[in-house]
Order: structure tokens, then sequence, then C-alpha cells
């Protein structure tokens, strides 16, 4: 039998009226009801939203941590928190952030947004996405269990040995960190493959490389910088557990092991760490600012550029986060000289935005204030890194305050900022309702002094001599007076994010409907219904420019010739995106959350005994035989070559239809 | 001339522009030696340079958005004149920034360059091996002729004008010597042999601190830097060199009987003495150091007092036990410590 013989008894989507089409998909691409469906959905849609909740939250409990750190420093020689607790609290606040909250929020927007931007169903590996997702909660979950019964890392989020190590590291609390961080890494490996793979080989027919849009380039750079840049902390947090707990000396320099190794293989992955935080906000901001310059990015070709270029740079910086150990004079010249490096692909990509918004007169909506908020202040955070990259310099305000203020003007100014301008900008796609304009600006205008009140004078305190992770200073130092400064803004920090929350919740229940594009923005995300249906398009975009919605404003080419009766995605061609196969999706299935739960019983098991990995692999290997257990005999691959001997191209084109 | 008002300027301008007063004793903005001045202009160079860039981006940002009128279609098809100017506008740009990145390497390179040359190869440096303890540091003044040298305890003095050449180590986790006033910092590490030479130019006494978190009591690991003329500095050679000073009184007689037969020994050197414990810090001169407990406290008979019986108090998780002695032990006790000037 032939595909065009076998396809003919099969039913496809071709001809189907709007109704029809849209209750035949949602009976292939429905979850089932209730409880049972949140917990077997594989639909990316719904597991990144809950990805997104659930790293604000850890937002929300690594911003409390960091208030009541404000507090102890409000005044010299504060009794608020002593240092056991206050050593705990900087290590959990800046583990949370870094791996709990901004690496998973990014990967996650990137997971809701990324396959509706590319006019696709779903991510390539939809049942992955759940373990993914369930892994970094669990994850998430030990970590915050230790810390309140008093077994959280007390090390820093860096946890340099030997400090972490066997002699000096006591409890189990250097192990949570260490097997924290290994949750979080399957967790951001999982999305990453997830990404790479849904971006090269997933895309609308037509959106060829040169056509994809700045936000999917951003998570792509990311998602390959997540892949080379994580294996190494892997690899180091899983020596830490094993010198720990078997008595290996990776990192015992009396018995041939070294201390530096540890701070080679942590920041090789550490800075590469501020790039992946980074690079999806670069892709936010691309998005927004086109929106609302309504134009297309000024150079989009060098922004692509400038995103690998520093992709590829942030590989080569590790070493000026070590400039005080004493390493070779001439290497540390060479460091200085890739760091610098860096500033120039984010000059191109600043010079281009300011480019792009010139003229323009954009509306002064919230989206857009975080972003002009984005360049007030990443740039003072880039350039006081332009200052670190200097060994000189670096030696006097390493490890000291002013460190404390430049990284969070590049993370909190870099990252956030763009983040909440694309949660503004994201929320009506997600939801079907507007974000309130008037608690909006509440939100701005509090986050932005806040976050300037609290962070520049910890440039000034850094310059006159206040070191890092300190619970406590004395009061003849005169650090005082600017520490209460910072500790008020933080005060407003708190307020701003209230008026988020208030924001959120009252927009959930009463805000202002939507409709498909209310930013008439140009991307393919705003082609289907706020929110979207489980099947995202019901029958996926052509596209034909860069600006697929602007270009074509009243109609837009769609594709028919998928099946209905499963879920069917379209596998296209890295490059040009022509279409090569029909490829079917996986059901709903309980196994993700099967597999986490038990890879999770195994990973904590193992901070005790090493038996857990040999006792532990006798459940896991048992879920993963249920996981690829076969459902029912396979159907020949429907590759479209096939279709050239039978009646109809599948798919072919169809003009005049809105996806 | 003209050039080097300039740079005299900048100093005064950027305090103003900075809010606080940038002086202090433990400050690297108020330099007392030629690497900190160095790295001082250095950081001023930087810092007005990107000031400048910072005030023009900022500037081009809120111009542009400031400028044209709005449209309500979206242009899909830019105007080739204004597309052509644009590109211009940001190759300038981009040239500038890779200009004064350069020079930022050049000026960063030469910096390193300078500090790097005399020092630990200066035959007149004073060698000194500063090892790192949790949560206070050592010192030793390294002499080839062992009865010569001086063992203290977070307190350096050093002579104005000679090369200092430290030796770092630790013997349990990293730490790391920061003293502002005078150099950027060197970490100590467990199994590396680190070196920092600087000089001393300006009297004075320089607070420095542990910049590299080493655990609970990170906060409180600071010392201090006695910069002292040449002869002041060799009065206090001598006085260190001495065994520990007698007694002076039946009470603090008692009290030496007391440190002897109590479990300070276990830990604390007093030299003269059967005092031999080498885990905590050396007592033959604690009464000649300003501060007690790495700069925690000052080094009066009530902090002393305080810190003998309850250290745990004062600096909680410090590796010293708490003392239970009688107030008339205690009072004799401290009246030895008082005499080991």
């Amino acid at each position: 039998m032939t595909a065009a013989e076998r396809d003919l008894h099969r039913p496809f989507d071709t001809g189907l009226g709007d109704a029809e089409l849209d209750a035949a998909l949602v009976g292939s691409w429905g979850d089932p009801p209730g409880l049972w469906g949140w917990l077997v959905t594989t639909e990316h849609k719904r597991i990144a939203v809950r990805y997104i909740v659930t790293a604000l939250g850890f937002f929300a409990l690594g911003g409390i941590l960091a208030g009541l750190m404000r507090i102890q420093l409000a005044r010299p020689e504060n009794g608020f928190i002593g240092p056991d607790l206050y050593n705990q609290m900087f290590t959990v606040h800046g583990t949370s952030m870094m791996f709990l909250f901004a690496v998973p929020v990014m990967e996650s927007i990137g997971l809701y947004i990324v396959p509706l931007m590319l006019g696709t169903r779903n991510v390539a590996f939809p049942k992955l996405n759940a373990f993914g997702y369930w892994m970094y909660l669990f994850g998430g979950l030990f970590l915050y269990t230790s810390f309140f019964v008093n077994s959280g890392p007390d090390v820093g989020w860096f946890s340099y040995v030997p400090l972490a190590g066997p002699e000096y590291g006591i409890g189990k609390r250097a192990d949570v960190w260490a097997q924290t961080v290994t949750f979080t890494e399957v967790a951001a490996l999982v999305g990453a493959v997830q990404l790479v793979t849904t971006i090269l080989k997933m895309r609308a027919p037509g959106m060829t490389i040169a056509r994809m849009p700045l936000f999917v380039w951003a998570m792509l750079v990311t998602a390959f910088m997540i892949i080379f840049s994580m294996p190494a902390v892997v690899l180091a947090s899983t020596m830490l557990i094993v010198d720990r707990l078997v008595g290996t000396h990776f990192f015992n320099y009396a018995e041939g092991g070294s201390s530096l190794l540890w701070q080679h293989l942590f920041w090789f992955f550490g800075h590469p760490e501020v790039y992946i935080i980074f690079v999806p906000a670069l892709g936010m901001v691309s998005t927004i600012v086109t929106t609302f310059a309504r134009r297309p990015v000024f150079g989009h070709l060098a922004i692509v550029l400038s995103m690998i270029a520093t992709g590829f740079l942030g590989f080569g910086l590790w070493v000026h986060h070590m400039f005080a150990t004493g390493l070779p004079r001439l290497g540390n010249s060479f460091f200085t000289a890739a760091s610098m490096m860096i500033a120039i692909p984010s000059g191109i990509q600043i010079f281009c935005w300011i480019a792009t918004l010139w003229g323009s007169r954009p509306a002064l909506r919230t989206p857009l204030l975080f972003v002009i908020a984005f360049f007030v202040d990443f740039i003072i955070g880039g350039l006081t890194g332009v200052m670190l990259a200097s060994v000189p310099l670096d030696l006097q305000v390493h490890d000291t305050y002013f460190v404390v203020a430049h990284l969070h003007y590049v993370l909190i100014g870099g990252a956030v900022f763009p983040l909440f301008g694309a949660i503004y900008y994201w929320f009506p796609k997600v939801t079907g309702r507007m974000l309130g304009e008037r608690l909006g600006r509440w939100n701005f205008w509090l986050f932005f002094v806040g976050f300037n009140l609290t962070f520049f004078p910890m440039h000034i305190l850094g310059l006159i001599g206040m070191p890092r992770r300190v619970y406590t200073y004395p009061a003849d130092m005169g650090w005082g007076p600017l520490n209460l400064l910072a500790t008020i803004g933080a005060g407003l920090i708190a307020l701003s994010v209230l008026a988020f929350i208030a924001n959120m919740a009252i927009s959930l229940r009463r805000g202002s409907l939507a409709g498909a594009n209310p930013w008439d923005a140009e991307t393919l995300e705003w082609a289907t219904s706020s929110p979207p249906p489980p099947y995202n398009f019901a029958r996926l975009p052509f596209v034909t420019s860069l600006t697929p919605l602007w270009s074509e404003r009243l109609t837009l080419t769609v594709v028919e010739g998928l099946r209905t009766d499963r879920r069917e995605v379209l596998v296209t061609s890295v490059n040009d995106a022509l279409p090569i196969q029909r490829e079917q999706l996986p059901e709903p299935s309980i196994w993700p959350l099967a597999a986490a739960i038990v890879s999770s019983i195994v990973l904590v098991w193992s901070i005790f005994t090493p038996w857990a990995i040999t006792y532990g692999a006798i459940p896991v290997l048992i879920v993963l035989v249920g996981w690829f257990w076969p459902k029912k005999p396979p159907e020949p691959e429907d590759t479209i070559s096939d279709s050239a001997e039978g009646a109809q191209p599948i798919p072919f084109l169809s003009r005049g239809r809105r996806a | 001339m003209i050039a080097r008002t300039v740079v005299r300027l900048w100093p005064a301008a950027g305090s103003i522009l900075l809010l606080a007063g940038c002086s202090g004793s433990q400050s690297a903005l108020d330099p007392a030696g030629p690497h900190a001045a160095r790295i001082e202009s250095l950081w001023w160079l930087f810092f007005w340079v990107c000031a400048v860039v910072y005030v023009v981006v900022i500037a081009g940002l809120f111009v542009g958005l400031r400028r044209g009128a709005g449209r309500n279609a979206p242009e899909t098809t830019p105007d080739p004149t204004g597309e052509r100017r644009r590109v211009g506008v940001i190759a300038a740009a981009v040239a500038a920034t890779a200009l004064i990145l350069f020079l930022f390497t050049g000026a960063s390179y030469l910096t390193d360059r300078a500090m790097a040359t005399g020092g630990a190869g200066d035959p007149s440096a004073i060698h000194i091996t500063l090892t790192g303890h949790q949560w206070w540091w050592e010192v030793t003044y390294d002499d080839p002729v062992p009865v010569r040298q001086i063992t203290t305890a977070n307190e350096i003095h050093i002579p104005r004008g000679r090369a200092i050449s430290i030796a770092l180590r630790s013997p349990d986790v990293i730490h790391s010597l920061w003293i502002p006033n005078l150099d950027g910092k060197k970490d100590l590490i467990p199994g590396r042999d680190n070196i920092i030479a600087f000089r001393a130019d300006r009297i004075g006494t320089y607070r420095g601190q542990c910049a590299e978190f080493c655990g609970a009591q990170h906060a409180n690991m600071a010392l201090l830097m006695v910069v002292e003329s040449g002869d002041d500095f060799r009065r206090w050679q001598e006085e260190q060199r001495a065994p520990a000073a007698e007694p002076t009184s039946d009470e603090a007689r008692h009290g030496r009987d007391v440190l002897l037969s109590s479990s300070c020994v276990l830990c604390h050197t007093v030299h003269g003495t059967a005092a031999g414990g080498r885990t905590g810090p050396d007592l033959t001169h604690v009464a000649s150091r300003a501060t007690l407990a790495a700069a925690t406290i000052p080094n009066t008979p009530g902090h002393m007092a305080a810190w003998i019986v309850d250290p745990q108090r004062i600096k909680s998780g410090v590796r010293m036990p708490t003392n239970g002695l009688s107030p008339p032990d205690l009072q004799a006790l401290l009246a030895y410590l008082r005499d080991l000037k």
C-alpha cells in the first residue's frame, strides 16, 4: 500500500471548516480533564506556565531572604541575624536566584513562546519537557526544605573548596547545595535540548534561518550555551559530593588534588551562566523594541551575530573571577582582553536598538518602560564590568560590594527589567487579558527607584572597603548610612513586587480582554487566539518574511494536509525550513512524573550513602521501561517525498486563510 | 604641567560625585603606597571615560525617543537614506567602543606591569609570612637567625618606604588579604605559595580584611597594618623579639599560674613560659597590640575580660571555648596579660 492509498482512509485537516477542525484537534491535542490531566500533561504551554509561576515563587522566596539580609545590614553591628543563619541565607539567596529563578524563568518563557513564534504545536520532546519541570520543582523544594530544617548550604553559591569540602563543610549543608545544582542542571539541560531541536527542526515552512525572530535566536544561543557550560558544573558538583561522601581527593591538595581546580570548573560554567540569563533578555528587548518602534529591528543580522559572538566569548572569560588567586600575570592579561571584548557585541546591540527606536515616537506602555530602564541600568552594569576586566582594578574591588552592585546591575538591570517587560508584553497572550497600566506604572517606578537606591550605593561601599558576604561590620567604618539607604531601597522593591502581584491577580479576574494581537506585533505567536488553544494553530502558518503579521496583515498563508486524529507536527529542514516529514508527538503520560519522583529520591538519598545509586537504579530502570513501552504498532513514517507518487503533496499550501 | 593638574583634579571632582568622602582607614581611594596610588589613577581614568560614554549613550536614547512622529502602520520597507545614515553612526559608535576598550586594556596592562616590578626581588625587602586561619591572621617576620624571628597576630608593623614582601599561606580554607589603602588583594590558598609585594609611603594605621568568604566569622577576620618610621619600626621589632615580660605584681604572678594551669596553653604561646600551643594567636606581646579577636574589639581590659569569659558571644563560631574562671582568677589573668607588653 502506498502512502497515498493509506492516507485515503485517514482524517486530514484538508478542507475542514473551522469549527469541525477545532473539534477534531481539541480531541487529539486536549488533555484529560481534572487533576489527572494536570499531572500527565505534555503540552508545552501548560508546563511552561507552571514553570514560570514556580520560578517567580522562588524569586519571591529569594527576595524575602534578600530583604531579611538587608535588615541585618541596615546598621552596623546589628544583632537581627547571626552569622550561621546569615551565611545560609546569602547562599540560598544566590543559589535560588541563579539556579531556581533566573535560568528556569528564561528557559520556561522560551518553552512557552518559542513553539508559538515558530508556528508549531509543541516542543520536540514533550514528555522530556514534563520530566524537566518536575525535576526542577523537586530540586527547589529540596533546597528550601533543607533550609527550613537548618541544613541550608552555608558556603556561598560558588561553594569554594576546601570550605565546602569534607573537612570544613559541616553536616550535609554543602551536599544539599551540590545536589540542588544537579537537579536544576538536569532540568536546564532538558530544556536546552528541547529548544535546540524545536528551533532547528520544527519551524513553520518558509521560516528560513534568516527569517527567524530575534527572540528565537536568543533562545537558540542560550540553549547551546547551557549544553556546553552546564556539564562543567555537573562534573564539579559530583566530584565535590564524592570527595565528601566516599573520600576521593579531587580537591584535596595534600593528596594531589587542587582547590583551584574547583574554581576553574565552577567559573567555566559560572561565567557563561551570566550570559545564559542575559541573552534571553536580549531577545526580549529586541522583541519589545520591534513591536513598539513599529519597524523591524535595525541591523537584524548584526544583532544575531552579536548574540552568537557573546555566546562564544562568554566561554573565554572565566579567569576574571580568579585574578586574585595568583595565576600567571600574562595569562590574566589575556582574560582582561577577552573580557573587554565582550563589550563590543553588547555595544552593537545597544546601538542597533537605539537606532530602531530613533524617531519612532513609541507609545510608553509598561513593557517599553521596563526596556528603557534596561538601557539606563544595564549600561551601568556593563561599564562596571569593563572596569572589573582590568586586573589591577579587579584586585581592589573583587569580592567587595562593588561587585555586588555590578552583578545586580547586570542581572537585574540586564535581565529582570526585560523579564518584567516581557511578562507585561506576553501576559495577554498567555491569559487572554491585559495587565493594568496604572498598577504597571506603580510596579515600574517603585522597582526602578528602589533598585537604584539599593544597589547604586554599593559601588561606593565597595570602593571604601566593604567586603562581600559579611553578616556585620564595625560602626567606625562609616558604612552605615549607605547601607541604610540600600535597605530603604530594598523596601521599595518589595512594594513594587506587591504591586506586580496585585496587578496579576486583578487582571486575571477583571483585566480587559486582549484579543489575538493587542500590541499589533509581527511575530507568529500573535496569529493565534489568546490564550492559544491546546494545538496552538488550527493550520500551521507558512512564513514569507521576517515580519509575517506585518507583511500579510489581513490574511496569512497556511499549510494543510496534517492528520487530525493524532498529534502531528511538521518537521522541516534546518536552513530553509522545507517540509521533510510529518511527525507524531506523544500523548499525555504519567511516566515523566514517575521518573522525576524516583530520580529525586535517588539524588537525595545519594547524599547519605553511595549505595543509593546502586539500589536506586532498580526503580529508575522500571520507570524507564514504562516510559518507553510501545503503546501500539508504530505506523510507517510519513515522509514528504513519499507523497510524490500519490494524489496530493502533503502538506500543501492554502492561501487566504488566517492560521 | 596641564596634564598633571588634570590628573590631580580627577579625584577631587570624583569625590564630590561619589557623595561619600573617600578617605578612610579601609578605602581603595585613599592610597598610602605606590601600588594603591597607581590603581587609584587607573580607576579615575576608567571612571571618567565610562561616565562620558554613559552620558552620551543615554542622551542618544532619550533624544531618539523624543524625535519624529509616531506611525500608525508598521514600517516594513525602510527608507534607504535613513538606513545609510544609521549604519554610519553605528559604525562610528562601534569603532569608538573598540578604541576605548583598546585604551582601557593598554592602560590596565601598563599599570599591572608597573606593579609587577620591585618588591620581592628587592634585596632590602622585609619578608613576612602571613598565615590565614579561621578566623585570624598569624604574622611571622622571617629572619635567617631563628631566634630573631617575630611571631605576632592580626597586626603587621612595617617601616615607611621599604619594600615589603608577604608570603601568603593557609592551612585551612581560602582567605584573601586585602589592605585597600596599600594594594589590591591576593588569596591565601592551601597548597599554593602566593606572594604579595608592595610599599607604604604614608605613616598611619590601615585596616585590612579577609576578602574571600571563609566560613562563619569571615566578617570578623580583619587586621591592622601599622606603617611607622624606620626608627619606630626597629624599636617595635626589638620589643617583639624579647621574651615575655616577667609579671610585675603578685596578682600578675598568680595570673601567670592561672594561664599555665588552664587550657589556655593548649592553643596559645607565651615565650619564656611553658605555654607553647600553636593553634591560637601568640600571646607573648599581646598587650602591645591594639585589638583583639582579629581586629574585632579594642584591646582594653574590659573587652579582654569579656573575650576570655565568653568569646562565642562576641564572635560566635570562633574556635576559642568559653572559660569559667572565678572572678579573682580572671582579674589575675587580666593583670598578667596586661603585663605582656
